[in-house]
């Protein structure tokens, strides 16, 4: 079918294209220009007001590196709360790719008994969100004492069913006589895996980090049922924690931290946007 | 550079009597520096063989030597065997030196040797301004050209090809055809080339391996091959067009098949009177499809002779001494005593 060129129909297409934008980038605009009045102006005014304030710097002093605002409410820092949330996410997004990298491999490239059923067994668990076996998982997180570190915020996250099966995927369009000639080249299993197939799998390993940095930058519940201790909250928590924790809601401080807990996420995506693009589209063979 | 010889080598898929056997003891010996070519029609399991050879494939049967080492239950690598695969399994990440280089960084050779080695490899293959491309960056036959520097390098005892020309264009196939010729010269290495294609196979071959369904039908230098044909499978498959096998053309003993070549029939005055269907003309040479009785025959005739006409009647004689007498049963020759 050809496309034509009629005036009206392009301005159709262009307002609809427009208007999806805006429904997306308005409660981010909106989320800004809260951060940048001041809490009494987003109290008082009704409807807030479009324009950007003038307290842009004070509210982001005040959710980077905490301190007590007017209202006498104490806010706490935020930068410390990023930290964990970078080394949080970090951790999820480099272990999900290194045991399904693994886990991959050995289902693609061993023969070993009851493989298809391993197999099958990691798949099923894509039906079992973390929210589901939560119960049981804090359970073991508690009663091997790592409540409250990093590695009981982030280990229960790795295991990755989506991510050992984009990996197998991938492996399997690899030519078996790739596996032959390193074979005849004299590369054992690990030298293969780490010379021939790391390279290879670079992309849908950038693609991959870009997904699994969001998921465990977002994690919510998880953080929410293991860290007590305040030093060891990510962000996502902070931000809950500055609506409930005070009196008062300081509206404009949680809005900045909202926009700062989506700066991370937003530069991974734009930093890495064209592996990103190339890890699902194409393979270099 | 060593010998390598099969001794009577089976190939079974499964266990016991389901099992499915795809090569039912193949025999041969290769000497040092033999060019050997292993051809068959697909399926026949001339890359099961040859596969069987590099370590690709467990030997369910026999012993395979190499030189005076059975290497039966050695890795690939430890058989001292090259290979180039159909499709190069050329690895794309690595720069074309690091591909020819990596079987050797493997074996950790001192860094000096690897590139005197590659370099040398690579002159002879005319790659040397190419060494720091990769894989993609080449044409077809220069990643053809690659894949076998891949193997050169290795100096090994043997060379596996598996049809490593069929994925190249007519004019580059014949090319390279002839520079394996040339390398197999300089180098003189045990050769072991599997292919579908029996002008390949009667052009590259020093001896040669007809397959047929895992069966070796027949071992034997090109001309041994061509002129006498050890079955009718043989005569059929090599040589373009294939040989004429007739069951009732005047003086066939019962029970036997007659087999003649399209270019060993002659046009003359008398002889057997056949019927004429279709005329190609392939430039230097004219091919006459015609009927004798019940069956089809091909004769070939030179394109200065006078062309038949489809529905004309000719008279065709066998060239005396070029005749080939069968078993209808086995298919198997019958050893004539007239043979030149």
């Amino acid at each position: 079918m050809m496309v034509e060129r009629r005036p009206v129909l392009d301005f159709v297409a262009h307002a609809v294209l427009v208007l999806g934008v805006l429904v997306i980038a308005f409660p981010v605009y909106l989320a800004f220009i809260a951060s940048t009045q001041s809490a009494e102006q987003i109290a008082s005014s009704h409807p807030l007001s479009l324009l950007p304030g003038t307290h842009f710097l004070e509210t982001y002093r005040l959710a980077l590196f905490g301190g007590k605002t007017h209202a006498g409410s104490t806010i706490a820092a935020g930068w410390p709360m990023l930290g964990v949330s970078l080394a949080m996410a970090l951790a999820i997004a480099l272990g999900k790719i290194a045991i399904s990298l693994l886990s991959a491999f050995a289902i693609v490239y061993f023969r070993f008994p009851l493989k298809n059923a391993v197999f099958w067994m990691i798949f099923i668990t894509l039906m079992l969100p973390v929210e589901v076996r939560i119960g049981p998982t804090y359970e073991v997180i508690s009663n091997l004492g790592m409540l409250n570190t990093y590695a009981g915020l982030t280990v229960p996250l790795i295991a990755s069913a989506t991510a050992t099966f984009l990996f197998r995927q991938f492996f399997l369009t690899v030519p078996d006589e790739m596996v032959e000639a390193a074979r005849i080249d004299g590369a054992g299993p690990m030298r293969f895996f780490l010379d021939v197939l790391l390279p290879l799998s670079k992309t849908t390993m950038a693609a991959l980090f870009v997904i699994q940095f969001i998921y465990g930058w977002n994690q919510y519940l998880w953080p929410l049922m293991v860290t007590t201790s305040e030093d060891m909250y990510p962000i996502v928590l902070g931000i809950k924690r500055a609506i409930f924790g005070e009196v008062y809601v300081e509206w404009n401080v949680v809005m900045a931290t909202a926009i700062l807990a989506m700066l991370p996420p937003a530069l991974v995506v734009m930093l890495m946007q064209k592996w990103f693009v190339k890890g699902l589209v194409d393979t270099e063979k | 550079m060593a010998s390598l010889s099969l001794r009577n080598v089976v190939k079974r898929y499964g266990h016991g009597p389901k099992a499915n056997q795809v090569i039912h003891g193949v025999n041969a010996d290769i000497a040092d520096g033999e060019f050997i070519v292993i051809v068959g029609p697909s399926g026949c399991g001339k890359s099961t063989l040859l596969r069987m050879v590099a370590g690709l494939e467990e030997i369910s049967g026999g012993e395979i030597a190499i030189g005076a080492r059975v290497v039966n239950r050695l890795e690939p690598a430890e058989r001292d065997i090259a290979m180039v695969f159909q499709n190069y399994a050329l690895y794309p990440h690595m720069s074309v030196f690091d591909n020819m280089a990596y079987g050797l960084k493997i074996a950790k050779q001192p860094r000096d040797e690897i590139r005197a080695r590659v370099d040398k490899a690579a002159k002879i293959l005319e790659l040397s301004h190419l060494l720091e491309r990769k894989p993609r960056e080449l044409s077809g036959g220069q990643r053809q050209r690659v894949a076998m520097g891949r193997a050169i390098v290795r100096q090994p005892q043997v060379f596996l090809f598996d049809e490593p020309l069929s994925n190249l264009d007519a004019k580059l196939r014949a090319q390279t055809r002839i520079e394996i010729q040339k390398l197999h010269r300089e180098l003189g290495i045990t050769s072991l080339f599997v292919t579908h294609d029996q002008v390949e196979a009667m052009t590259l071959a020093q001896r040669m391996i007809v397959m047929n369904a895992g069966h070796m039908e027949q071992f034997g230098t090109p001309e041994e091959v061509y002129h006498t044909p050890a079955s009718t499978f043989v005569a059929s498959f090599i040589g373009s067009p294939p040989m004429n096998l007739l069951q009732h053309a005047p003086g066939v003993a019962p029970g036997q098949i007659l087999g003649i070549r399209p270019e060993h029939l002659d046009v003359g005055p008398d002889g057997w009177d056949v019927e004429v269907d279709t005329v190609e003309l392939l430039g230097a040479e004219r091919l006459v499809y015609a009927r004798l009785g019940d069956e089809p025959l091909i004769v070939r005739i030179e394109e200065g002779a006078p062309a038949p006409r489809s529905g004309e009647r000719l008279r065709v004689r066998p060239r005396p001494g070029r005749v080939h007498a069968f078993d209808a049963a086995s298919g198997k020759r019958i050893p004539t005593p007239a043979q030149p």
